[in-house]
């Protein structure tokens, strides 16, 4: 997918110095260090529990690090939590959304919460854009999973986020949902945004990415920009740094 | 501020649209507050002399205990599909998240007591027009939402959630219930105001200190 350039060059939107996450005895995380260039789009892959979602609840705010520095936008994510999650927004496998209220409900109730000018206008551009209009007063519980997700992907965009994290999205998606998280990366109208994504599918991974990034055990063990490497190479370099393939 | 006011509504409205459709707060709580009145009412009804001492107690054992079913449900509707992340995304101080719940927990509370007390003067035979009652179940009624929003939240990531509430809820709640309960006896009786007045400080006293409280910790709770 095509990047863009001008945008990848400029300041640095995400920056990460020695972070450590442990949970008791347990390390999630061991002195990350990691930057992430505006308009950059970086992908985490990485075996289960190999830290890629608390890397993400970290940048999210959602988890605090034990230790270790990150600053989004030159925000400290300790000191300005709230202003951060006005840049950012966070799309997992899980939607979100209410089962009992209708999708433009839901999106109405996030419009809310942050505050959302002329809601009524975007929420009608995100629901045509993730092709929904016929869904958008069904609860959101009667709609399939592939349906929900594309919902959800109009909320995380509500409030216009520069960043974007993905926690393994596509999980049980549909093609064209699969399209939608792929436009949605690319950017509406246009804007591009700096994207942090896991997944477990490689394909998939290196076709969205501008970097990758291999994480084992909370440690980056590899990582190299994708014009570098073939799809075919870099499943030969994920199975050696994982010990899957062994 | 006006956008602090904004939000906490937003919260309470998806409460409420979430209410109306599923029933589970005020139904779940209503039938078992109803039940509890019904089987004091036969306990009760072969010694009438002793209506008159215990009518208050039993009252708020139904509102109370059945309280602590619907406290269950408050922040358990946002551990599914991870919803509680998704309000914690929002750009918002988390004291926001709490009033919001709040809000909606006391409402419900309301809803519940509205329907419930008239059953209960019905079946003891007190007279149903009482406003001095309906303010001492508004005091009181904070008071339970305030300290149940905020261990709904504590026991949302606890395995036991339904026994540790009660466990957490009850002994936190007591002075409000002793005071609703020295409240509720002379407003039944007939007494004067002023018998009245000092428990009704009291319930106030701590309404202020649980919303104090719960809004200053509420942060910490809900954090990882």
């Amino acid at each position: 997918m095509p990047m863009n350039e001008n945008i990848k060059a400029s300041s640095c939107a995400i920056e990460v110095q020695g972070l450590t996450k442990s949970f008791g005895e347990r390390f999630a995380l061991r002195s990350i260090d990691l930057r992430v260039s505006s308009g950059e789009h970086v992908v985490i892959f990485g075996p289960n529990g190999a830290g890629k979602t608390t890397l993400v609840k970290i940048l999210a705010t959602l988890v605090k690090p034990s230790s270790g520095s990150v600053r989004i936008d030159d925000i400290d994510i300790h000191d300005k939590p709230a202003q951060i999650r006005h840049r950012i927004s966070l799309v997992s496998h899980q939607t979100f959304l209410y089962d009992d209220l209708t999708v433009y409900e839901n999106l109405k109730f996030y419009g809310k919460m942050y505050d959302v000018p002329d809601l009524e206008q975007k929420i009608r551009e995100l629901i045509a854009w993730v092709q929904l209009e016929s869904r958008l007063h069904n609860r959101v519980g009667t709609l399939s999973h592939g349906l929900q997700q594309r919902a959800s992907i109009a909320r995380s965009v509500l409030h216009d986020p520069p960043i974007l994290l993905l926690d393994e999205p596509e999980a049980g998606l549909d093609p064209h949902s699969g399209a939608v998280i792929k436009d949605l990366l690319g950017g509406i109208n246009s804007v591009s945004r700096t994207v942090v994504m896991t997944t477990h599918n490689l394909e998939r991974g290196l076709e969205l990415g501008d970097r990758v990034i291999i994480l084992d055990g909370g440690k980056v063990v590899y990582q190299a920009a994708k014009r570098d490497i073939g799809t075919k190479d870099f499943r030969q370099v994920f199975d050696r740094y994982t010990g899957i393939g062994k | 501020m006006n956008g602090v006011f904004t939000r906490i509504f937003a919260i309470f409205w998806k409460d409420m649209l979430t209410e109306i459709r599923t029933r589970e707060f005020v139904f779940s709580v209503l039938i078992f507050a109803i039940l509890e009145l019904v089987i004091f009412s036969f306990a009760f009804s072969i010694r009438a002399n002793m209506v008159d001492m215990a009518a208050s107690g039993i009252l708020w054992v139904a509102l109370t205990f059945g309280g602590v079913i619907g406290f269950n449900r408050i922040f358990a509707v946002e551990k599914e599909n991870a919803r509680l992340e998704g309000l914690m995304l929002c750009p918002v101080d988390r004291f926001v998240i709490y009033w919001g719940k709040l809000a909606g927990s006391f409402t419900f509370m309301l809803a519940v007591s509205v329907v419930v007390t008239p059953i209960f003067l019905i079946l003891f035979n007190l007279p149903i027009f009482l406003p001095r009652l309906a303010l001492i179940i508004v005091v009181a009624t904070i008071g339970f939402a305030a300290v149940g929003t905020l261990f709904s939240a504590v026991a949302i990531n606890i395995r036991a959630r339904d026994i540790m509430l009660s466990v957490l809820f009850l002994p936190i709640i007591v002075p409000v219930i002793v005071a609703a309960v020295k409240a509720t006896a002379p407003v039944l009786a007939g007494k004067p105001w002023v018998d009245i007045l000092t428990w009704l400080q009291i319930m106030i006293a701590f309404d202020i200190i649980y919303l104090v409280v719960a809004t200053l910790v509420f942060e910490f709770v809900v954090e990882e």
